[in-house]
């Protein structure tokens, strides 16, 4: 028979061995996913290498990794490429930082106002399921070809789907929590601040991730149609003078500030909503 | 005028896209100063109407609702309300939940807040002021919820079904902890309730509604005996039992009532008028 103090020590061993059992399980499975990840792209890229210096497929169609590794080199070198990345990334924050706000604040106000909401709906709905590209040309003349277009265009992806998103979180808050405020005697604008608002968080800051795919549309779409610099541009560029080995190095490089983009709002996203 | 809560002849009409429907009619209630009143009766029988038109959050289509003598218009943070369930924000720590009702009141004084912590422990939550709610159990969030009621000093407590979302023996522990709490500090309270039981344990008196529309069935007063003990205790009482079948066959006549032909002649009589 153990002591008490003896099982105590046993049941201690027991789970302590269960546990790292488990975590050496764990860590082996995140190993094997890291390492077929890059066998996965390591296999990707030289069999494409291999398939252009073989030619079997068309060069220049289709062109080959370290032809395209060597295009963006030479750019970056005789620094042709770094003002292209800037402008675009400068853009698809504009648009995003400015179609997230006036999203959120076209929100609170038909939020604010039910009348407004109800005098908007068919407007919204309208404009919703515009596709929202074709408003390209309308933009180029109103507004000029360049710099503003892009925002405009961008926003024009943005701003509604944003209000949207964003309403309905509002509209999906427990309506006690408002009770809450109201029995104390709280106002509307109390209401908002102390209820809606921070209820709604999560969702507001989760749009933000779904706005920063939507700006990258936009900014690509309105630099085909407008600019003389950018990565959309080099794409158009790229296309028109047959050169697809720099239509791929473009979208190569779109890919990768793309995903750090998305991380950095993601890992903003946990910052912000992490208390909870 | 000695009374903390007045209601005289109100009707309340509820208008929703369908329609309009009497939800009360003629309802007149009053309460004394330091008394603990349960309304009881079907759901549909307006129980928690009653409870927002004594908050200020409905407005009687006809009648008159005073609290302390005066003409309730909105809410104004004078009249404590528990929900049927805690509703804190998952947002704010224990502490700041709390305090949500002196911000809204704009009595953020460092006395008030003080109090509020002193409730706090009076409760023996004071460990948890950092925690979120998420950490407690639905127990220690109602006791949150009955601090957050307390701290803004209400003379009245309205209680709208507290107990419905715990289990047995929570119910039981937080009934003694609110009647307690009550009458020591001598507030007024009006509880609505489907649990018959906790309605005889808890009152001094109970209501019983009849519905569509809510009307006053009936007023039954608990004898001293069982009020003057705990909840908990009330139920073991000799007397309790006999007042608890009293009140139900009064429930069960009513029911019965609605079913039969002679009812549904009634029910339509009522629809048509």
């Amino acid at each position: 028979m153990p002591t008490p103090h003896n099982a105590g020590a046993e049941r201690e061993k027991l789970t302590g061995r269960v546990y790292a059992a488990y975590r050496a399980s764990r860590r082996r499975t995140a190993w094997l996913v890291r390492l077929t990840q890059a066998l996965l792209l390591l296999g990707g890229l030289s069999l494409w290498e291999l398939a252009g210096r073989s030619k079997w497929i068309d060069v220049l169609l289709f062109s080959y990794p370290s032809k395209v590794f060597r295009l963006l080199y030479d750019k970056l070198l005789e620094g042709t490429l770094l003002p292209h990345i800037g402008v675009t990334v400068a853009e698809t924050v504009a648009g995003f930082v400015l179609g997230t706000l006036l999203g959120a604040g076209l929100a609170i106000l038909i939020w604010w106002s039910p009348f407004l909401q109800r005098v908007l709906d068919p407007y919204i709905v309208v404009l919703n399921s515009m596709p929202k590209v074709a408003l390209g040309p309308l933009f180029i003349v109103g507004l000029g070809p360049g710099l503003l277009s892009i925002i405009a265009m961008t926003l024009a992806i943005t701003v509604i789907i944003t209000t949207l998103v964003i309403y309905s979180s509002f509209q999906e808050v427990d309506a006690h929590y408002r009770k809450v405020v109201r029995i104390f005697g709280g106002s509307r604008r109390q209401e908002f601040l102390k209820a809606i608002l921070p209820a709604s968080f999560p969702a507001i800051v989760s749009t933000l991730k779904v706005n920063v795919g939507l700006a990258w549309i936009g900014v690509i779409v309105g630099e085909f149609l407008v600019s003389k610099e950018g990565l959309g541009y080099l794409i158009i560029y790229g296309f028109q003078v047959f050169n697809f080995t720099l239509v791929i190095g473009s979208l190569f490089i779109i890919a990768i500030v793309a995903a750090v983009m998305y991380q950095a709002v993601a890992y903003l996203e946990t910052k912000l909503t992490g208390r909870r | 005028m000695n009374e903390e809560v007045r209601l005289e002849g109100v009707t309340h009409v509820y208008v929703t896209e369908q329609g309009a429907s009497l939800a009360v009619e003629a309802i007149n209630l009053a309460l004394a100063p330091g008394e603990f009143v349960s309304l009881v009766g079907p759901s549909g029988c307006g129980k928690t109407t009653i409870l927002s038109l004594i908050a200020g959050l409905l407005r009687p289509t006809q009648g008159a609702v005073m609290v302390n003598g005066r003409a309730v218009s909105r809410p104004d943070g004078k009249v404590g309300y528990m929900l049927q369930s805690d509703y804190l924000f998952p947002w704010r720590t224990i502490l700041q939940n709390v305090k949500i009702g002196l911000e809204l009141t704009g009595n953020r004084t460092p006395e008030a807040e003080e109090r509020a912590l002193r409730l706090l422990e009076e409760m023996g939550l004071a460990h948890t002021k950092d925690w979120v709610p998420q950490q407690l159990s639905g127990g220690m969030r109602q006791r949150v919820a009955l601090v957050r009621t307390l701290a803004t000093e209400p003379e009245l407590l309205l209680l709208d079904e507290p107990f419905s979302a715990l289990d047995y023996q929570t119910k039981l522990q937080l009934e003694d902890l609110i009647v307690e709490t009550l009458k020591k500090k001598g507030k007024t309270a009006l509880l609505v309730t489907h649990d018959l039981a906790e309605a005889i344990a808890m009152s001094d008196r109970v209501i019983v509604l009849d519905r569509h529309p809510g009307r006053i069935r009936r007023e039954v007063s608990i004898p001293e005996d069982i009020r003057k003990e705990t909840p908990f205790r009330a139920r073991e009482h000799p007397d309790f039992y006999p007042i608890f079948n009293e009140i139900w066959s009064e429930l069960e006549a009513k029911n019965a009532g609605g079913r039969s032909r002679h009812g549904e002649e009634e029910d339509r009589h009522a629809d048509a008028t």
